[in-house]
């Protein structure tokens, strides 16, 4: 038994529901109570979807059990066939279905339906989201292309001279992070290389489609979370090679263009290819204020090992801190950890993140909608780069992470929540001007994410007093004057620097010199 | 699956027709969103499954910035497979929560469709924890699973959970217990209603301190806030309670009939009633003729939810002047609903349960002006070019008594003014 306020990640029946609403002729029979028909809302709403998912749910009630539910499996399955005759009919249980152990899909094999049956086992006890979505697609692809696989000593066919070289993008799903848009750029990319994208999968495919799949060169593992085992077992079924670079960032996205040319065996220039202004806008003088902020990262695997390279490579920040809720995915964030001089954090725990948080003290948190809860309450800017995410993250304008305009979309999204450069010296100058003083944010932080305007005098809840243990040192006069003096964005860590420091050298009053020393002790 | 279960002609109410099919509503769990916000020192300890999690989440979360009062005990193979005592287990995660939380006065442990399943007992295990925490906090147990409660019912389970703790009352002295989840707002505005009434001896119940336990006796009169709290009821009649019978204090007719019916019993008379609340039932009337006019004459459908829909047709149908195209709600409890659906016009279809696919199908061909409905359902029908108003803003929003009217019907009214107002993009 685990006590979760907040969790990362559904459980994996919603990952399986992710496949299903990503593709269209799909649908999804899930034995489950009424309750979990909420997980519709996650797609409508969130994603503003303009259909509803293609699931029907057996909603059993108390008076159901033990009697009628293996019934309800089938006539649900039966009015299934009828009413939307899909191309492929998965079904599974939600949490509590499983319970029941009315097995619906040996119930659908032995059913006689109309339409292909796919069985999915979600053990949802054991095991969440992306883990299910990732099964589900797995599972869906290999019922389909397992009868076609070659044969032991068959090798893959060459591809013909008037054929264009051909790649297949696996992973993509609703609900990902801006999944819509990378796409988009990334068949760009590719297309301004020479290569033709054979299927996008499971986004917006049908099982028709997924029988294509193996007329590739080669898969492009776009979200390994889901893509990890498909490609796999496309690897070793038809020989396809895996292009496993995730082109998130500019180095990531030069190094996807080598590694895509490479597997292909095309003589492709870089340079030719395209380019970002992420680059130069990172050296243009504006940006040296960037130099080693310290940014603090937690997202899924994916997310969270591409933005520790581009915060630290492509950005000058210092990474102080790195985790992942994808535990499928923490040998690759502890070993990149490793290489940061970190020790990766890998949890599912919101409250185990929100401690490292304020034990690091970051100037810019990179996370999920739950690092924007804690963010806020920490007040730290924060700029969200991963799933779980809010509604507006789910945005009208072309907004792609991936490929070189997802390079300029990162720049200016990390960017925004903080105080740029110029505006960190106007702020300083006209410190006591009665037009603007600690309470009047800068105009461009105006809503949320400019948390670090809060007054640092303010302890938002009882629980951050009491582990302040307030009262331990007192601040001389004079000291608190002078810490009035420190622009207000950085008054908050200097105060907390300072006390620190004070504990650690046993003084009991803050003077000025305390003030000075810590200033020195803490100064990079 | 359709069949007419009753023609109640000699009545005139509605025939209720019932439906049995695919559900599209949230579980009791819902309730805790707003109950935890009306309870400020209660903690609501879901013993569930990841599910549960993300669903509270997901349908709270995003409007819920600071650390929640519920949280989710998920239980994991390890649970299930009898290797670890769930008991045990669960003592542990409360001590945990409890020592994070000093605060908390009263413990909810809810119980869930897996918890329910595997039969655990959160009623006993309760009463064991409350021995180990003593006097520092109240703890009991109630039910939201989806595979018992609907919706707004959580709410039911978790009132008729807390109605054995009420004191008895010392003598039998007529004492008014307004029941149901209320806004501060409300309640104040209410407690200033009844006073000039001169009706001062009034309880709400749940208060907004776990602590404040109204007392209850054979003097008690129980004035519902809101329709859907049979079990309630129910636990406080066997406490000797009597239930004033009345509308649901949901728009002006709907509210003064509600403090008409409560004053009867204090001896006022129905006119005193009016008297006494000319000021405010007049200030309603301006608000509410503002907004009506968006709203006559427009055909409404409701999609089951949550439980509101019978008093809120009434409301809609004789107060704004719409047309019930059909009222579908999850259950009705006819001696709950009684007044209300004496209201209701006897030819309005009104159905009792749900078939998802058939109700949609219904929608399509009516093709109503507004569709009351769930928020996984609302933006497909926005696409198919029909205008909705999603339901559980309904339960979020401060929409019983008078000052409240014009937001209510507001509510109502907001997709038909936009669907006027927008010069982009086509609805039909």
């Amino acid at each position: 038994m685990e006590l979760a306020l907040w969790t990362y990640e559904g459980p994996p029946h919603v990952g399986a529901i992710r496949i299903a609403a990503s593709m269209h002729d799909v649908h999804l029979v899930l034995h489950a109570p009424q309750g979990d028909t909420y997980a519709d809302l996650l797609f409508t709403m969130i994603e503003r979807e303009n259909r509803r998912p293609p699931v029907t749910w057996t909603t059993f009630q108390a008076r159901d059990l033990g009697s009628s539910t293996a019934e309800m499996v089938i006539n649900t399955l039966e009015g299934v066939c009828e009413r939307y005759n899909p191309q492929v009919l998965l079904v599974a249980e939600s949490c509590t279905g499983e319970l029941l152990q009315d097995q619906p899909g040996a119930l659908a094999k032995g059913a006689n339906l109309s339409a292909p049956v796919i069985p999915i086992e979600m053990a949802a006890y054991t095991h969440k989201e992306n883990w299910g979505a990732s099964e589900t697609f797995y599972q869906l692809v290999r019922g389909l292309l397992a009868a076609r696989a070659l044969k032991p000593g068959e090798t893959k066919a060459p591809r013909g001279a008037d054929q264009p070289p051909s790649v297949n993008l696996i992973g993509p799903t609703k609900l990902g992070f801006r999944c819509r848009d990378d796409v988009v750029e990334i068949q760009k990319l590719l297309e301004q290389m020479g290569v033709r994208v054979n299927v996008v999968a499971p986004l917006n495919a049908t099982p028709r489609d997924l029988l294509r799949i193996p007329d590739a060169d080669a898969n492009v593992n776009l979200a390994p979370e889901i893509g990890d085992l498909t490609c796999d077992w496309l690897k070793r079924q038809f020989q396809q090679p895996i292009i496993s670079t995730v082109p998130m960032g500019w180095g990531a996205t030069r190094d996807f263009i080598a590694e895509v040319s490479e597997t292909l065996g095309l003589d492709i220039d870089v340079e030719s290819v395209g380019g970002s202004r992420l680059p130069w806008y990172s050296r243009s003088v504006d940006s040296t204020y960037l130099t080693n902020k310290r940014v603090f990262i937690f997202a899924d695997g994916t997310h969270a090992i591409a933005a520790a390279r581009i915060a630290r490579d492509e950005m000058g920040f210092e990474v102080v801190g790195l985790g992942t809720y994808s535990r499928e995915r923490a040998r690759d964030v502890r070993a990149l950890a490793t290489e940061y001089g970190l020790e990766a954090l890998i949890t599912d725990d919101y409250l185990a993140v929100e401690r490292a948080v304020e034990a690091l003290q970051p100037e810019l948190v990179l996370g999920t909608q739950m690092e924007r809860h804690i963010a806020k309450r920490l007040g730290v800017p924060c700029a969200v780069i991963s799933t779980p995410a809010h509604v507006q993250d789910y945005p009208a304008r072309y907004s792609p992470q991936m490929g070189f305009e997802g390079c300029n979309v990162i720049f200016d999204t990390w960017v925004h929540p903080l105080i740029m450069g110029l505006e960190e010296h106007l702020l300083t100058m006209f410190r006591d001007d009665f037009e603007f003083n600690d309470t009047a944010a800068p105009s461009h932080l105006g809503g949320e994410g400019g948390g670090a305007h809060q007054p640092d005098t303010a302890s938002p809840t009882a629980e951050s007093s009491e582990t302040e243990e307030p009262g331990a040192i007192a601040w001389a006069v004079s000291a608190e004057k002078e810490l009035r003096k420190i622009p207000f964005f950085v008054r908050g860590k200097a105060r907390r620097n300072t006390e620190h420091f004070a504990i650690e050298n046993g003084l009991s009053v803050i003077d000025v010199e305390t003030l000075y020393e810590a200033k020195a002790h803490y100064s990079r | 699956m359709t069949e007419v279960i009753a023609r109640a002609e000699s009545t005139g109410t509605p025939a209720v027709i019932t439906e049995r099919g695919e559900r599209a509503v949230f579980c009791g769990l819902t309730s805790i969103i707003w109950l935890h916000r009306r309870i400020q020192d209660a903690f609501f300890l879901v013993v569930g499954s990841r599910t549960c999690a993300h669903l509270l989440q997901s349908a709270a979360g995003v409007m819920i910035f600071a650390e929640p009062r519920f949280a989710t005990a998920i239980l994991g193979e390890r649970d299930l497979a009898g290797m670890a005592d769930c008991n045990e287990e669960l003592d542990r995660v409360v001590s945990e929560l409890l020592a994070r939380r000093p605060d908390v006065r009263r413990l909810f442990l809810v119980g869930s469709c897996p918890s329910e399943v595997i039969k655990l007992d959160l009623a006993n295990a309760a009463a064991r924890l409350q021995g180990v925490h003593d006097n520092r906090l109240r703890i009991s147990a109630f039910s939201g699973s989806g595979i018992e409660t609907t919706f707004t019912q959580g709410e039911d389970q978790c009132l008729a959970s807390m109605v054995p703790d009420l004191p008895t009352a010392q003598d039998s002295s007529l004492r008014l217990m307004v029941v149901g989840t209320l806004a501060d707002i409300v309640e104040e505005q209410f407690r200033r209603h009844f006073a000039q009434l001169g009706i001062t001896e009034v309880d709400f119940f749940p208060a907004a301190r776990a602590d404040d336990l109204p007392a209850v006796g054979p003097g008690t009169r129980i004035l519902l806030a809101q329709p859907y709290l049979s079990d309630t009821v129910g636990a406080l009649r066997k406490r000797g309670a009597k239930l004033i019978s009345a509308l649901y204090p949901l728009g002006i007719q709907g509210t003064l009939a509600w403090f008409q019916a409560a004053a009867a019993e204090w001896g006022c008379s129905t006119e005193t009633v009016q008297e006494a609340l000319a000021i405010p039932i007049a200030r309603a009337q301006k608000a509410l003729s503002r907004v009506r006019t968006s709203l006559e004459g427009k055909s409404l459908q409701f999609l089951p939810d949550s439980q509101l829909e019978i008093p809120l047709a009434r409301f809609l149908s004789e107060e704004c002047g719409m047309s019930l195209v059909e009222v579908a709600t999850p259950f009705i409890d006819q001696s709950l609903m009684a007044e209300e659906l004496a209201r209701l016009a006897e030819d309005v279809r009104l159905v009792e349960g749900a078939d998802l696919d058939s109700a949609l199908a219904r929608v399509r061909a009516n093709r109503p002006d507004l569709t009351v409905c769930g928020m996984g359902i609302a933006n497909p029908l926005e696409a198919e070019g029909l205008r909705t108003k999603w339901s559980i803003e309904l339960v979020f929003t401060p929409i019983q008594g008078f000052d409240q009217v014009a937001d209510l019907a507001g509510l109502f009214s907001r997709p038909l003014v936009r669907e006027r107002q927008l010069e982009v993009g086509s609805w039909s």
